[in-house]
């Protein structure tokens, strides 16, 4: 009987990473700007994208992927909307993993300008996770507190961008927007922010923008 | 909460390299947990022992070797090692640092019985 160490050095998202980077490669080749949002559930992603569906309907091509533990409901939320939308239920698992966008995105159809994915409403899991995505929003509506940077920096540290989302309840609450959004570059120097509120469209201008200009950037091949 | 999925591609590890190394058991394991993984090492160490009744590694002993933040600064060259949460260059101040390490997990070293 003998004894061998090893050294493996195995990264156990290894396989994550390498479907996910098939995943950013298909989509560039196809112009089409993947989007992934994270957010603790209830801080209105669904209703952002509704509103986007809205802004961008008869400029550009939406469709949405939903990820939840349970029911279709957001997937029927969107595609409401007129937005083609496919529903992933994780059955308990607490986040996206790339090989699940995998297998939706042959569904895509070709004309598709934007792809977002609806991550579970988690705002610790899904951050460890690639899902392929060009572009991470990371949604922190004003009733959760603006104390949460410092608290889940794992997510923040991964966004490109932070949209403080329901600010139509500003005057009712203690949220200092400009507290979230410096307590967040702490984290992530230079991190864009956007205050948009879905229900009265405040904002939506301007991060519709920003996404446009990201699509452009991607279809440069600029990314 | 997703240590118990981590743990099975561990012992998606483990089960290839016995069968490379025709080993009998799995003696040891050291996993390198990245402080800002997102992965709590005490969860992380019960869905281990959950998870390796009636495997190759049931008697193996799992350390874990906490990575601190290693941040690298592209202003002053500078490399350091962050124990707090604040994501700037020790030596000049800059907050352009990239993270070099302590974000991945990774199976280090195993040692297989043969």
């Amino acid at each position: 009987m003998t004894t061998k160490t090893l050294t493996v050095a195995r990264d156990l998202l290894a396989t994550n990473k390498l479907a996910a980077a098939a995943i950013r490669a298909e989509l560039r080749a196809r112009g089409i700007l993947g989007v992934n949002l994270l957010s603790s559930p209830g801080s209105g992603k669904t209703a952002l994208l509704e509103a986007l569906a809205d802004r961008f309907r008869g400029r550009f091509n939406l469709a949405v992927i939903e990820g939840d533990i349970e029911t279709e409901r957001d997937a029927e939320r969107i595609r409401a909307k007129g937005v083609p939308a496919w529903q992933i239920t994780t059955g308990g698992a607490c986040h996206l993993e790339a090989r699940m966008i995998g297998q939706v995105l042959g569904r895509v159809p070709a004309a598709v300008d934007l792809l977002f994915i609806e991550n579970v409403g988690n705002l610790v899991c899904p951050a460890s996770y690639d899902l392929g995505e060009d572009l991470r929003l990371v949604l922190l509506s004003s009733p959760e507190g603006d104390d949460k940077p410092a608290k889940y920096p794992q997510a923040f540290l991964s966004a490109d961008a932070l949209v403080l989302t329901k600010s139509d309840l500003l005057p009712y609450l203690p949220f200092d927007p400009r507290r979230a959004a410096e307590e967040a570059r702490r984290i992530k120097p230079g991190l864009r922010v956007f205050n948009v509120s879905a229900l009265c469209g405040d904002g939506l201008e301007e991060l519709a923008a920003y996404l446009v200009e990201a699509l452009e950037r991607l279809r440069s091949g600029h990314a | 909460m997703h240590e118990l999925s981590l743990v099975a591609s561990v012992f998606e590890v483990l089960e290839e390299e016995a069968r490379k190394h025709g080993a009998r058991r799995v003696v040891r394991v050291v996993l390198r947990v990245g402080v800002m993984s997102g992965v709590v090492p005490e969860l992380l160490e019960s869905a281990f022992e959950t998870y390796k009744i009636g495997t190759i590694a049931e008697t193996a002993r799992l350390e874990i070797v906490p990575v601190p933040v290693r941040l690298r600064c592209p202003d002053c060259g500078g490399e350091a090692v962050r124990e707090d949460a604040d994501f700037s260059c020790a030596a000049c101040g800059s907050r352009r640092v990239e993270i070099v390490e302590g974000r991945d997990l990774v199976v280090g070293t195993i040692e297989l019985e043969t």
